[in-house]
């Protein structure tokens, strides 16, 4: 039997003052042409606005982009937003200028991964498709 | 063959400035000695020489704003920095300026561009990170430290709250002693760019084209020297357009602010001086170098014909270039190195005023004192080094680039025809029309270099594995409490009378229409705080979201 392909729904969101969205947009629309439903929340979004929007749109997974160098600060506010909202379970992925030993701090307050400049596009969808998978699963 | 009477009295006309404005040396020559002629022009000049290329210093400005261009003084060499505190960023401007760098230009924090102070919930995280935090007065009296503001000209990329750091700077200058006609620099003051490719508005478009009309006035009595407006394609540009697209949002952006300025009653001639722009040198060099050149020439004649301004220096394009940040990559940082060496030359070639080159390492964080200097000897090796300075404008002639000046300047007068039958900018942002442009060129360069058809070098080709790390600059995460904690003093040891008067002041100048300027100087003097007088304009104002 012919297994039904399911649409994965995702956010990508830009938390914090930062108006880089050159990366937000174009993963975005990456993800849209990869078969994904994308809502991208535009620039200068508050940590709490981002759950609340995950949320409401019952997406499979939240990415995040930020190039100011807030990333220690805000990813783990969305994290813990989500958390508030009772979304704790949505896995959530980050991108932007993020030196490496931020990544590890990053993954110990459960961002899922982390993507830094000249990570192939395909390899983020993969990872994309494989948090949706994931949570959809953990979710039936 | 006899000279054309134009050269002749261009000639003429130069050696009585030349009188006055010496050139750098007495002689150009290389090495063999021969002399290097100062300006190389065809035999013959056709009316397409006359008409589109002509003379530097001269209508239409295509080889140049000036007749003698770098022979008579180099470019400024202003690298664009600031993070974390006041007294940080102040050591790293004073360690600039002993390298030899020639202007400064500010970087501000998120939350001081988008008007909070460092203690607004909104500022968390972000404080002195991309740029140095500034509450109030007090820091930047902190800033400017020991730096004489009658002997430096400096630059602040600053948009929404443009006219308030202006009116500290104006502030810190007059406690120097340092007479303020005398102060030199830019605000950045171009919010038109930020509701399409920058994001740090704060104000609805009308009453932010007010504030920005205000300062130009302000300024035209105040700060003659001070230029009102950097209108700015860069960030257009790093957001993913087409260099065509860069020139023509940017001069519509201008167009805009002209606009805005004559309809609140100021003369042409007296502020177009003033206005400034500010560019991305890109990687493509010929393209980027016609660019600059079909940019001045464009602008001229916008200024000429649309507006009929008649003093030549309201015609120039000035212009200040910083290399293209996007084209930096995270892997093998030192080929950014001979990426911006070559950036850096596009600019030097397209005739800039000033230069800003990016650091080695500014894809993984903000630069180390170390990459800024290699950045810095970058421009000093083109404007000592290569030659390409003794000459003015040395690659007009050549086909290609005289035909590419003129497809430059053709497509980007077309999208300004666009943006004009759609009702002008404010209406193609608010439809949508500018930000779809950008959208749509940044996703098509972006999947050429996805599959492959473009190569970055070192990032989809010649890739190798890299085991060391570079050491990367960290902004002291301490900054964010000691901001706060200033706060907190401050509004303990200033007078809060004084400072609650100058706020309701500027509440009533902004419910009406007189210049804001005086009242946002009153109260930056009473060491209100810029979240203070931000809140006060958010209310009369109201806030843009994207």
């Amino acid at each position: 039997m012919a297994e039904q392909k399911k649409t994965h729904r995702v956010l990508i969101g830009k938390p914090g003052l930062d108006g880089h969205d050159r990366g937000a947009k174009f993963i975005a629309r990456a993800l849209r042409d990869a078969g994904f439903e994308v809502v991208y929340t535009g620039i200068r979004r508050t940590p709490d606005e981002i759950a609340a929007a995950a949320v409401q749109e019952d997406v499979s997974a939240v990415g995040l982009s930020l190039l100011s160098g807030a990333h220690l600060s805000l990813f783990p506010a969305v994290v813990r937003a989500l958390k508030s909202a009772g979304a704790g379970d949505i896995p959530v992925l980050g991108g932007g200028i993020i030196p490496d030993e931020d990544i590890v701090l990053l993954k110990e307050a459960g961002i899922n991964a982390v993507f830094t400049p000249g990570t192939p596009v395909a390899q983020i969808i993969a990872a994309f498709r494989t948090a949706c998978e994931t949570q959809e699963a953990r979710r039936n | 063959m006899e000279k054309h009477p134009e050269q002749i009295d261009w000639e003429k006309k130069l050696e009585e400035s030349l009188i006055r404005y010496p050139e750098r040396k007495e002689k150009f020559i290389n090495h063999g000695g021969e002399e290097i002629p100062r300006l190389a022009v065809p035999d013959r000049l056709d009316d397409h020489y006359l008409q589109d290329i002509g003379f530097p210093g001269r209508y239409p400005y295509t080889r140049g704003v000036q007749p003698t261009m770098y022979r008579g003084r180099l470019w400024t060499m202003r690298q664009y920095a600031g993070f974390s505190s006041a007294l940080e960023s102040n050591q790293r401007y004073r360690y600039l300026l002993d390298q030899g760098t020639t202007g400064l230009s500010v970087a501000f924090d998120l939350p001081t561009q988008i008007g909070y102070d460092s203690d607004d919930p909104m500022a968390e995280g972000e404080v002195g990170k991309v740029g140095v935090a500034i509450d109030s007065l007090a820091d930047m009296e902190l800033l400017f430290d020991r730096i004489p503001l009658d002997k430096v000209s400096t630059s602040m990329t600053i948009n929404a709250p443009a006219a308030i750091l202006l009116a500290m700077y104006v502030a810190v200058a007059e406690k120097q002693g340092v007479e303020i006609s005398k102060i030199k620099g830019t605000i950045q003051n171009d919010i038109l760019k930020e509701y399409v490719a920058r994001g740090t508005y704060i104000f609805p478009p009308r009453p932010s084209l007010r504030l920005i009309t205000d300062t130009f006035k302000w300024c035209t009595e105040h700060t003659p020297e001070f230029n009102t407006i950097s209108i700015s394609g860069y960030h257009i540009r790093e957001a993913g357009s087409t260099a065509v697209q860069e020139v023509a949002f940017t001069l519509a952006n201008g167009i805009t602010y002209v606009q805005a300025a004559l309809d609140a009653g100021l003369e042409l001639d007296n502020f177009a001086p003033r206005l400034s722009f500010f560019f991305n040198a890109s990687s493509d060099l010929l393209e980027e170098v016609s660019k600059f050149r079909a940019a001045r020439r464009l602008w001229a004649r916008i200024m000429k014909e649309r507006f009929n301004a008649s003093k030549p220096a309201s015609l120039m394009l000035r212009f200040h270039t910083q290399t293209a940040g996007y084209t930096l990559t995270a892997q093998q940082i030192d080929n950014n190195i001979v990426r911006v060496a070559l950036q850096a030359l596009s600019a030097v070639l397209g005739g800039t005023q000033s230069l800003h080159t990016n650091s080695r390492d500014e894809a993984l964080s903000l630069p180390t004192e170390d990459s800024v200097r290699t950045a810095l000897r970058t421009q000093q090796v083109i404007a000592h080094e290569s030659g390409v300075t003794s000459s003015v404008d040395p690659l007009a002639g050549s086909y290609f680039i005289e035909e590419l000046t003129d497809r430059i300047e053709a497509q980007a007068s077309e999208l300004i025809a666009k943006i004009d039958k759609a009702g002008g900018v404010v209406a193609a942002i608010e439809g949508g029309f500018i930000q779809r442009q950008i959208e749509n060129s940044a996703y098509e360069y972006q999947q050429e270099i996805e599959k492959g058809e473009r190569i970055i070098v070192g990032v989809n080709e010649f890739k190798i594995e890299e085991k060391t790390k570079p050491p990367l600059l960290r902004v002291n995460p301490e900054v964010e409490n000691a901001q706060v904690q200033g706060l907190k003093e401050l509004r303990e040891r200033r007078n809060n009378k004084e400072v609650q008067e100058a706020l309701a002041n500027l509440s009533v100048s902004a419910r009406n229409s007189s210049n804001l300027m005086p009242e946002i100087l009153a109260a930056v003097k009473t060491y209100a705080t810029l979240g203070e007088i931000c809140h006060v304009l958010r209310e009369v104002f109201g806030e843009y979201r994207g």
